[in-house]
């Protein structure tokens, strides 16, 4: 069984319940793995130990009736985990150790899943390269000069290096999609309101939703449907009933609308996306779908818009860093606002810094109406574009992200274009929507692209069925060699 | 509209954030590369768009007024990085 | 009862100010628990204890509202003659401190669940309506203290997080009076409706109070400053009083008047301007995306409407129209719900007017004496109409009456009986009177004649002598009647 771990999480599932693999030898393969592996520094924390003792536990009174019997998973370190150190890849939280479990995690193990460590991130989950991690940048398994995208790039790295079955990241404005999409991998950001956010480091309050990354679609279904549900103490969970993802996938997605937006088309947008999006209306066409051309005429704005709305958010939701009641405190300072001062100038890195300024600024006395309101009027507008289209068609087809991963280092000194990165997954946040990131081909140089599914609100089911039927018809394999062990 | 330094100090004050005088330049410079490129929307006109409050089109939902929660004072403190047995301690604090 | 003229103004060299002042009231919600989470909201408990996760603002942790703390801002609202706001949004007031955990207070900013509304005032120079701006609900923040270290602040978040709701009022109020009179007015209120139980002394109640002046006459406003916490009645006066004549004094002297937030000092009875909130004034308002518009159902607020308690205003009509009170008595019986209930009580098994008297003179001072309040008063309702029907059936005189009140407060027992084991019932019998009265005029013939001879004086001796040889029980109108009569004779 040593190549068990490259396969996908519903063959493991399927490896347990048949008794053809243990959960403790799965469990001790993963480590093995993850050991293998600290060139790609996915890690921030392993819980082995805890890891090895629930394997044990769940071997000797096996339960299969559950969606994810006997997995060991590792996820982001932005969802809190009870006694164990959460991070969000800050140095403001080095030392935290939460005493409760977010819902999005306590939902995995609640369906049998079991906790293998923590993954790097972005800081504060901002970032687009996995670069602003407190604990040093990520490296992307497709090549050691890489970055595997951000802010879930921790995960996006160790699903595709075989460090973890399946994993979960949070996205605010493509932190989900534009790893995967660099990866290789599946990533999807659900529906606003379909993950509970509590327990997990919060970003952006209205942007944030967690979501699921795996090697197939249906992986991805499981993992969705272990990780969702209304949540009571999160007043903006959407109260539901619970769907069945991975039961209703189904590949038949004969005489859906796909709408296929002229505005995604950029300037400077490399041929090669442009020929991996024909490929992508081809196979759908060829699968039955009917293309339709529409238009979201304010798609260029949402990027200036995501950059007042986020930082705003952030930096109100960042002020609890305070050194007071948890976290680092800088020794310096002789009263509490210097002690303030010193302790976030210390506690938070540049980029963290940056969004914090550009926040505060866009919220302060004289400017709110200028940004903040302007920003939430287009947004309104950026909604409304959704709302038209989706009248006309079932589900949008567009590229992923405006290139293939990009080298470490490359985009660290000039933030625009850093941010640009982020200019088709975007939209979709503002937009509160779920969409789907769909490894689809790769370039000349042998990186991975990504296609993106984007749905109505509550439509996952809907864009899982496109996937899965996109998967199965489109001949690309993602093949990782692992050059690190 | 560009950004000075002594703007950037004053924002920095409000977030509380000490800037190092030595960064103020390289910051001063990202800042206002970022806010250019922000500035797209001004060639928007929004003046009839109604603000988005919420994504969500529901009421707030609400909890029954029960005592549920408290009585954690160990866990509450447990990650402070100053505090005695009763409370949270903080540089002195002046009126 | 004279109508007095309203008579407060600073006097400068240079003439008369009028004083403007405009009061934001933070009043605690009744309820068991906090706004947006479970802690209790139970005053007195060890520091820290009643903090949740929430409340201490631990990161990933969410806010959920409570519908009592809403329910109880409609009310609140309702009592107020305010409009409803069916659409309100919760802002986050962003603004850093040891005591607000999260570094931002969740607040009502543009639009508030409660609008425009009043207060109707009682004053010795009429009734005067005071605007209300607005109400919203809020959280409180934690405590910070600062004498227990001398190098270090200690901070405790009990607090943190219970409802409040800030009322504030309209620039209507001209003088510390009024504002005694409005904050009284307010606490009424919110008692009747069982929405915040007033404790001042507990911070139920504390005012940020803004003041200004003004020549006597100008239209303009003058430049305010904000006093901020004051947690007393007295203490706002004084602080008002203070602040008012400092203003008036700068102007004097040709100055300017910054607005500025300023405290007040109680132990040196002054205000002086808060370093600590120099830069606070850049609170970077912005709705709270952890939560959504709050919208309220019409049906909501009639049911609420439906359920309301009488409030001192109605109930004060209804006292003058059924009990015969006049304005003042009705006022000062409404005042304070249990109040009220007590002359309700009272007044259903005695003389309505007398048992206002009674109520009004010797139970109110007793109280006051001890330091009580009339929900523990040593006299029981029923107990105090036995003794108001006493003196009115004339079973008693009023000065009997005293003392047998004074016993009453003493062992609590019911005034039939102490009168009764005592003896203390009056001497009504005209044949009984006649033989003590007689006796009297027979032992002093020689003043009887003077009497007769033109000393009519000398009768008040011969009460004295009846009232004396009767132990003080002989019934004053009786004794005076016959005493007339055989003196005649």
């Amino acid at each position: 069984m040593s190549n068990i771990t490259n396969q996908s999480l519903s063959k493991i599932l399927e490896s347990i319940k048949s008794k053809k693999i243990s959960s403790l030898e799965l469990t001790q393969a993963y480590i093995k793995n993850i050991e293998n592996a600290k060139k790609l520094n996915a890690f921030v924390t392993t819980t082995f130990d805890q890891a090895l003792e629930n394997a044990k536990k769940f071997d000797n009174k096996p339960n299969n009736e559950q969606l994810l019997s006997g997995v060991p998973l590792a996820v982001k370190d932005l969802f809190c985990t009870e006694n164990i150190k959460t991070t969000a890849g800050s140095n403001i939280l080095n030392n935290f150790v939460p005493s409760y479990e977010s819902t999005v995690t306590k939902n995995l193990w609640n369906n049998g899943a079991f906790l293998l460590g923590k993954l790097n991130c972005d800081e504060f989950a901002m970032g687009s390269s996995n670069e602003t991690s407190f604990f040093g940048n990520v490296i992307n398994p497709i090549g050691d000069h890489l970055v595997p995208g951000g802010s879930s790039g921790g995960s996006s790295s160790a699903l595709a290096a075989d460090l973890t079955p399946a994993t979960i990241g949070t996205d605010t404005g493509g932190s989900i999609r534009q790893p995967a999409s660099f990866t290789g991998t599946v990533g999807l950001k659900p529906t606003y309101g379909l993950c509970s956010r509590w327990g997990i480091v919060a970003f952006a309050s209205s942007l944030d939703q967690a979501g699921p990354m795996t090697k197939t679609v249906n992986d991805c279904s499981i993992m969705l449907e272990a990780m969702s549900g209304f949540d009571e103490k999160d007043s903006t969970s959407i109260n539901k009933k619970k769907e069945t993802y991975s039961k209703n996938l189904k590949d038949n997605i004969k005489g859906l609308k796909i709408g296929i937006p002229k505005e995604y088309r950029v300037d400077n947008m490399p041929k090669e996306i442009d020929e991996l999006w024909e490929k992508g209306k081809k196979i759908l066409k060829d699968l039955g779908a009917q293309l339709i051309d529409i238009s979201l005429p304010h798609t260029k704005y949402a990027l200036p818009t995501y950059y007042i709305v986020a930082p705003a958010e952030a930096s109100s939701n960042l002020a609890r860093y305070d050194g007071v009641r948890y976290g680092y405190r800088s020794q310096k300072g002789k009263d509490l606002i210097e002690m303030y001062e010193n302790t976030r100038s210390e506690g938070f890195g540049d980029e963290v810094k940056r969004r914090i300024l550009i926040g505060t600024y866009v919220l302060s006395s004289g400017y709110y109406d200028a940004y903040y309101l302007k920003a939430q009027k287009v947004r309104q507008l950026i909604k409304k574009d959704f709302d038209d289209s989706f009248t006309k068609v079932d589900a949008i087809l567009t590229p992923s992200t405006p290139s293939s991963a990009f080298k470490i280092g490359e985009k660290t000194n000039d933030p625009v274009s850093m941010y640009l990165n982020d200019i088709f997954t975007v939209p979709v946040n503002l937009a509160g929507l779920p969409a789907l990131s769909l490894p689809a081909g790769s370039d000349k140089k042998g990186y991975p692209l990504g296609l993106q599914l984007i749905g109505k609100a509550l439509d996952e089911q809907k864009i899982l069925n496109i996937g899965y039927a996109f998967e199965k018809n489109c001949g690309y394999k993602n093949e990782v060699k692992k050059w690190w062990s | 509209m560009s950004l000075d330094k002594e703007k950037i100090k004053h924002v920095a004050k409000l977030a509380r954030i000490s800037v190092d005088e030595a960064k103020v330049d390289s910051l001063t410079k990202d800042l206002n590369s970022i806010f250019k490129f922000i500035e797209q929307l001004n060639e928007l006109n929004t003046d009839k768009v109604k603000p988005l409050t919420s994504i969500l089109n529901q009421s707030l939902r609400s909890r029954k007024d029960e005592i549920s929660d408290g009585k954690i004072r160990e866990k509450i403190l447990k990650n402070s990085p100053k505090k005695n047995e009763e409370f949270f301690v903080v540089p002195k604090v002046v009126e | 009862m004279s109508k007095e003229k309203f008579d407060y103004f600073i006097n400068g060299e240079k003439g008369k100010y009028e004083v403007v002042i405009g009061l934001e009231v933070h009043a605690q919600v009744l309820s068991n628990s906090k706004l947006f989470s479970g802690s209790s909201t139970k005053f007195g408990a060890d520091p820290n204890k009643q903090v949740s996760l929430i409340d201490s603002a631990f990161p990933g942790m969410l806010p959920v509202i409570n519908e009592e703390c809403v329910k109880q801002a409609v009310r609140t609202g309702l009592g107020l003659n305010a409009k409803i706001n069916n659409y309100s949004v919760f802002d986050r007031k962003n603004y850093f401190y040891a005591d607000l955990p999260q570094g931002y207070q969740i607040s009502q900013y543009k639009n508030p669940i409660v609008g425009e509304g009043k207060v109707l005032l009682d004053m010795p120079y009429g009734s005067k309506e005071i605007g209300i701006e607005r109400l919203h609900l809020e959280q409180d923040a934690g405590k910070s203290i600062h004498d227990m270290d001398p190098s270090s602040t200690y901070v405790d978040l009990n607090r943190s997080g219970i409802a409040l709701m800030e009322i504030v009022s309209k620039p209507d109020l001209r003088s510390p009076d009024e504002v005694n009179a409005y904050i009284k007015k307010l606490r009424s209120i919110m008692r009747y409706l069982g929405t915040c139980d007033g404790n001042m002394q507990e911070g139920s109640l504390r005012a940020d109070v803004n003041v200004s002046v003004r020549r006597a006459g100008d239209k303009k406003f003058g430049t305010r400053c904000e006093i901020k916490n004051v947690n007393s009645i007295k203490f706002m006066q004084m602080a008002i009083e203070y602040e008012a004549n400092r203003q008036v004094e700068l102007l004097e002297e040709g100055k300017q008047i910054d607005q500025e937030t300023r405290l007040f000092d109680t132990k040196k009875n002054e205000t002086r301007s808060m370093r600590s909130k120099e830069d606070a004034h850049d609170y970077r308002y912005f709705p709270d995306p952890d939560l959504l518009p709050l919208k309220l159902e019409q049906k909501l607020i009639e049911d609420l409407k439906k359920s309301l308690p009488e409030l001192p205003d109605n109930k004060k009509e209804r006292f003058i129209q059924e009990y015969g009170l006049n304005s003042y008595e009705a006022n000062v019986l409404v005042s304070e719900k249990e109040i009220s209930d007590y002359y309700e009580e009272v007044a259903k098994l005695s003389d309505k007017k007398l048992a206002a008297t009674w109520m009004m003179g010797e139970l109110f001072a007793m109280l006051n004496n001890k330091g009580l309040n009339i929900s523990n008063s040593p006299i029981s309702a029923k107990n105090f109409a036995e003794l108001v029907q006493s003196i009115k059936s004339g079973e008693i005189s009023g000065r009997i009456a005293k003392e047998v009140f004074e016993i009453m407060v003493e062992s609590g027992d019911n005034p039939k009986k102490i009168i009764e084991s005592k003896g203390m019932k009056q001497q009504s019998d005209p044949k009984e009177l006649e033989k003590i009265i007689n006796e009297i005029l027979l032992k002093n013939k020689d003043k009887v004649d003077q009497y007769k001879a033109g000393k009519e004086k000398l009768f008040g001796f011969f009460v004295g002598q009846v009232m004396k040889l009767s132990g003080g029980k002989a019934n004053p109108q009786l004794t005076n009647e016959i005493l007339k009569k055989l003196l005649k004779g």
